[in-house]
């Protein structure tokens, strides 16, 4: 009998769209574009689509929220080598410091969520810098352990508004900002982020993640590119805790609850990890997924664990990879 | 005479892991645009040598003099920066990166910028040009695929000359080569050997930690060698052959 094996060659139409002779016809242009085309257009479409059930348009921004930590986690951990395991420290921070700055010091929606993104980013990055000249475990452990900490401040200080959480946090001016903000926002942290880790500096930092020592060699200064990530996705988090703020018109403990963190890693294996779009997929499916099972109480946990499983085990490349191998690449059988 | 400058001067350095004496009192000059060998059987000290002066570990005490300037216990990045460059015996470069795309890492360094200098300058969007420059350089042959393969899928060889690339895209005034004759066939190190004449035409000052000792002693001035941390003997290739106790550290006493 005769031994086959499977064979995967790239397809000459990408090989064509490598360079800048892609733009010498429509057919490579729409090869190149029309993938993004259609994820952008439908993205922004969503909220008339979804007209018709209203209760899923709120989900629409539940989903954003979750994509942008998702790309914020893609990014430290497979761009920079940091796993951080804390997205709920970001979300608590920029949540709480909207709420303080809108309440408290009676700024407007919209001076006090870039002051807190901005600000919580900052207050981050602070937090983390002990640990960012270690290498090793200590970072994840670390960003697990904040939210926790800073929950039981709160709880034990009774400090702004203690387990009752601050109430009173202005709304955004109407639905549709609600949704725009949030979509706009995330569509350019994505495309924004892909093309920064393809920037000369961002090669830098896929270096650290690859061998820091070799970069140390170079004269470059690990720490300060670390902290320089830790700042960027620490912002990307701030700013959906600082939304979900205001779009709950609270700000309370559950901003440092466990879901931010884990919901967020979750979405990125189920995408793949490393491509930051395979994030926002993963966060649009994830999302809506355990909304339907919200009918199951908490058996959902269980098939939501199933999911994640199954997915792990079959297809642990990750949807976005998946997808891309099949439209960059085809497969034939050969004889060996 | 310039020459004669002494580039590197390194003073008693001693380093000791736990109850292990890495190194004792050992102290070298190394004079500008020199080719300088290290040798010794394994585990002398060769490269916990090279680790003490170039910052990645911290020596226990002595002193490490860089064109009159105490360098002793700063980190590696500020000893790179001021010019020091080194490979790494393990060598690992940027594995998910294409082979020219790793010398932008170096290249985007603070020394680079501001030597600058390169053909095309070091300014954004020219780096990729300045990178397989260099690779051409260091035997990458431009038209050929290799340069622009991911690094992880290169043969050895290549790998090797990675390292070295990853080393002269800071344009450093001494480079520290630990074992880049190490794996590689005898053909991949008669290319090699070249490029280390090169790199000392264009004022480099270049210091071997080696094992191979014949392709050593064609380029190398000088060698030092220890054994068990001590430095044994130092002095022209031919003569420190024949010391006695290189004789008996390499091939034991009984043997001579």
């Amino acid at each position: 009998m005769e031994q086959m094996r499977k064979e995967r060659v790239d397809r000459g139409l990408k090989v064509r769209t490598e360079g800048i002779y892609a733009i010498s016809s429509y057919r490579e242009m729409a090869y190149l574009l029309g993938p993004r085309l259609f994820f952008i257009l439908a993205v922004l479409s969503l909220p008339f689509i979804l007209d018709l059930a209203p209760y899923w348009k709120r989900v629409i921004n539940i989903m954003c929220t979750y994509a942008i930590l998702a790309i914020s986690f893609d990014f430290l951990a497979n761009y920079v080598g940091l796993v951080c395991l804390g997205g709920a420290f970001f979300t608590g921070i920029g949540g709480y410091l909207s709420a303080i700055f809108n309440t408290y010091l009676g700024m407007p929606v919209y001076l006090s969520m870039p002051a807190a993104t901005l600000g919580g980013a900052v207050l981050c990055t602070l937090l983390l810098l002990p640990c960012l000249p270690l290498r090793g475990v200590y970072f994840a452990i670390v960003t697990l352990m904040y939210p926790l900490l800073i929950t039981r401040v709160i709880e034990a200080l009774n400090i702004f508004g203690g387990t009752n959480g601050m109430t009173g946090v202005d709304s955004l001016p109407n639905e549709y900002v609600e949704h725009y903000l949030v979509i706009l926002l995330s569509l350019l942290f994505l495309f924004g982020m892909r093309r920064f880790v393809n920037q000369d500096i961002g090669l830098v930092l896929r270096g650290v993640k690859d061998n820091d020592q070799s970069v140390r060699a170079s004269g470059i200064d690990v720490t300060s590119m670390k902290v320089m990530a830790v700042f960027i996705a620490s912002f990307m988090g701030c700013f959906s805790g600082a939304y979900m703020a205001h779009l709950y018109m609270w700000a309370g403990l559950s901003l440092f609850a466990l879901d931010f963190s884990i919901i967020p890693i979750a979405s990125v294996v189920i995408g793949g990890g490393g491509t930051l779009i395979g994030a926002v997929i993963g966060s649009f499916i994830l999302v809506p997924l355990s909304e339907l099972l919200r009918a199951f109480g908490t058996f959902r946990i269980v098939i939501y664990s199933v999911a994640l499983t199954a997915f792990i085990v079959f297809k642990s490349e990750g949807i976005m990879v998946y997808l891309q191998r099949k439209y960059h690449q085809f497969e034939r059988w050969v004889k060996i | 005479m310039i020459e004669d400058e002494v580039i590197l001067s390194v003073k008693n350095i001693s380093k000791t892991f736990g109850g292990l004496k890495a190194l004792m009192d050992v102290s070298f000059d190394v004079k500008r645009g020199e080719v300088f060998g290290i040798i010794g059987p394994n585990g002398s000290g060769k490269t916990t040598l090279i680790n003490c002066i170039t910052g990645f570990v911290k020596p226990g005490s002595g002193h490490v003099i860089f064109k009159g300037r105490e360098i002793t216990g700063w980190k590696p990045h500020r000893i790179a920066h001021i010019g020091i460059a080194r490979t790494f015996q393990i060598m690992r470069p940027y594995y998910s990166l294409p082979a020219y795309k790793n010398l932008i890492i170096p290249l985007w360094s603070p020394r680079a910028k501001k030597i600058g200098g390169w053909r095309g300058g070091g300014r954004h969007g020219d780096r990729d040009t300045v990178a397989v420059d260099i690779l051409e350089e260091i035997g990458f042959e431009r038209d050929s695929r290799v340069p622009y393969k991911i690094a992880s899928t290169l043969p050895t060889g290549y790998q090797k000359r990675l390292e070295l690339a990853r080393c002269i895209a800071i344009r450093p005034e001494i480079i520290f080569c630990d074992e880049v004759f190490s794996g590689l066939s005898m053909s991949e190190i008669a290319g090699m050997l070249p490029l280390i004449e090169k790199m000392k035409m264009d004022g480099m000052t270049i210091i071997m930690v080696e094992h191979r000792l014949r392709e050593l002693f064609r380029v190398a001035e000088r060698v030092m060698v220890l054994n068990f941390g001590e430095k044994i003997a130092e002095g022209r290739p031919d003569t420190v052959i024949e010391d006695k106790r290189v004789k008996e550290a390499y091939l034991g006493s009984e043997g001579v």
